[in-house]
């Protein structure tokens, strides 16, 4: 593996609310190399929103942020806040999960897009008026919105779902970020919508050489789109491997699981299965693994031993204490 | 943008508004007498098709009188909210941006402010400062700006928190420019349709004090000028106090009714 561009170590997020802390995100550790499309999957409250949030310190001020996020070797969390300014849209950019309330509606498209522009290039004049517009008309096209030259004077509300989320697409590639953070780019869309919009942006990432960190609930996407995979559960990361890897050999529980609750590999009407229980509460300290009360290869010690994060295959690891016992799932 | 279906109110208001901005125009054109000539024949005549709107005790005509006196009050409906609108929407954008501290102390400011009725504190205001508009506008802002900055304040608080602010925010915009370019404009829109309901209320506010003589001073007449002129003739004379006053209330409506349309054009919820 080549030397990650993105490295986040041990990140720790604690919301402290009125009834208490509330510890969201817990040691995680992830990295993404040049070019690489890493998924983040959990379930809703898993912590992976917060995460992805996080990197680019974009969580309110309740939010206490532990441990390391280098970006090419700087750390975003202790960066002044004017370099921090001069990364976020130059050198990460982010597409939200809601496409309907992310883009300004007072602003017509063109004038949003031209914006990012302007705010990285446009000071020291390295592009002129002219040559922003015509590289706003040409990232409509790259982003396959049709008569790009009339939409670019319209405003958001003319605009349908799956359009505006290629508008904001187009506005976070405007300054060519090395990485993309796109935090469930797909939910509000209607499926047909969903697969251009992945394509869309794995085509985007491979012609532009940028890096993606695809934040999503859907294990059917990450099979389709990514190259390696971190799953999170209860604030916590389960496992971190290639993603055949991790389809053919699970090696923590909740994955397993979550695995077996997909419908898929040609089965009609069989059965699903579904995982158990609800998540825990993450508002109170708990001193095992956070799915030991749904687990089904549960030991006593899971209770109350955190099982460390072990690499047992290259690039291959998880915390799970029952890890070896996890069979080997039929391709 | 798309054209919504205009709808009455906002027509019939707009209606009223253009008549008084004529007035206000033109109103040597529009006006049959000089507003300020005498005319010994027909003292305190009652209304008729020569004067209809009846003449005062110096038999000056009371419809030319009152088409004059709509350039003051239209000036004073204007001049009477824009100041409070630049020093409130400024401070609300500030404190709902900046929240913590400037935000307490804002508040509780406010709060001691409105603590006295409106108009008693104005008429304090322009007693300390003396009679006349310009002091009438500067007691007007002194107390007028909390509205409008609790209003901004509380828009600017709903668009700060909204998904394309954090958008802006990680495209690595700068706080003049998130502020003033993208929740400034969002936060305004409710803040602009106040504006016009409060022009209505500035009207009455200036009549109010013309009629004390604390605002608009003779020669120059106001229709509260024109009303407080009419009070000793009220049992022999009654139209020199009423017609200005059917005319403040038509003006009033004219604003309330262009405000409420704008509100529904705008979609602002209330």
């Amino acid at each position: 593996m080549s030397v990650p561009i993105l490295d986040v170590r041990g990140l720790d997020v604690v919301f402290r609310t009125g009834r208490g802390a509330v510890h969201a995100v817990d040691g995680v550790d992830i990295t993404v190399a040049a070019g690489e499309v890493v998924g983040l999957v959990g379930e809703s409250g898993s912590g992976k929103s917060v995460t992805l949030r996080a990197i680019l310190r974009l969580l309110h001020e309740n939010a206490e942020i532990g441990g390391r996020v280098l970006w090419r070797g700087e750390d975003l969390l202790a960066m002044p806040a004017e370099r921090l300014r001069s990364v976020r849209g130059r050198e990460i950019a982010v597409v939200f999960q809601e496409p309907m309330s992310a883009l300004n509606p007072v602003l017509p498209i063109g004038l949003q897009i031209d914006e990012v522009m302007a705010a990285h290039f446009g000071r020291s004049r390295e592009m002129s008026r002219a040559a922003r517009r015509a590289r706003a008309l040409e990232l409509l096209d790259l982003v396959g919105i049709a008569s790009a030259a009339e939409r670019l004077d319209q405003y958001p509300h003319e605009f349908s779902g799956g359009m505006r989320q290629r508008a904001m697409i187009a506005i976070a590639l405007a300054a060519e970020p090395a990485l993309l953070l796109a935090d469930e780019p797909t939910t509000a869309l209607d499926v047909t919508i969903q697969d251009q919009i992945l394509k869309l942006l794995l085509r985007l990432g491979r012609e532009l050489e940028m890096a993606l960190l695809l934040v999503t609930h859907d294990f059917g996407v990450v099979a389709e789109t990514c190259d390696r995979v971190a799953v999170m559960y209860a604030g916590r990361l389960c496992e971190v491997g290639g993603v055949a890897d991790v389809f053919r050999r699970p090696l923590h529980a909740y994955t397993a699981a979550l695995l077996g609750s997909i419908p898929g590999e040609g089965l009609a009407r069989s059965m699903l299965t579904p995982i158990p229980g609800q998540p825990p509460r993450i508002d109170r300290p708990f001193p095992g693994c956070a799915f030991a009360p749904r687990c089904a290869y549960v030991e006593p010690r899971c209770h109350d031993e955190r099982p460390p994060f072990t690499t047992l295959a290259p690039d291959h690891g998880s915390a799970c204490h029952a890890s070896a016992r996890l069979p080997e799932r039929a391709q | 943008m798309r054209v919504r279906q205009v709808r009455a109110p906002l027509v019939a208001g707009l209606l009223i508004l253009a008549v008084l901005l004529a007035f206000a125009a033109f109103p040597g054109w529009i006006a049959p007498y000089d507003p300020i000539g005498f005319d010994f024949t027909a003292l305190l005549a009652p209304p008729s098709w020569s004067h209809p709107f009846g003449t005062d005790q110096f038999g000056r005509d009371i419809l030319s009188r009152t088409i004059a006196s709509s350039g003051i009050d239209l000036q004073i409906a204007i001049f009477a909210t824009v100041g409070p609108l630049l020093i409130g929407g400024s401070i609300g954008l500030f404190v709902g941006y900046a929240g913590g501290i400037a935000d307490a102390v804002f508040g509780r400011f406010a709060d001691l402010v409105v603590t006295f009725p409106f108009l008693v504190l104005v008429i304090a205001i322009v007693a300390v400062l003396g009679p006349g508009l310009l002091n009438m506008y500067i007691a007007v802002a002194c107390v007028g700006w909390v509205a409008y900055a609790r209003l901004m304040r509380g828009e600017v608080m709903v668009q700060k928190a909204s998904d394309y602010v954090a958008a802006a925010r990680v495209l690595g915009y700068g706080t003049l420019r998130i502020v003033l370019r993208h929740i400034l404009p969002n936060a305004a829109r409710p803040v602009l349709v106040y504006l016009v309901s409060d022009m209505a209320l500035a009207i009455l506010l200036g009549s109010s004090l013309g009629y004390l003589g604390l605002g608009a001073q003779p020669p120059a007449a106001e229709w509260g000028v024109l009303i407080a002129d009419g009070k000793n003739f009220l049992s022999q004379a009654p139209w020199i106090a009423l017609f200005p006053g059917v005319v403040i209330v038509l003006a009033g409506l004219g604003f309330s009714l262009t405000g409420d349309g704008l509100a529904d054009l705008l979609e602002v919820r209330r």
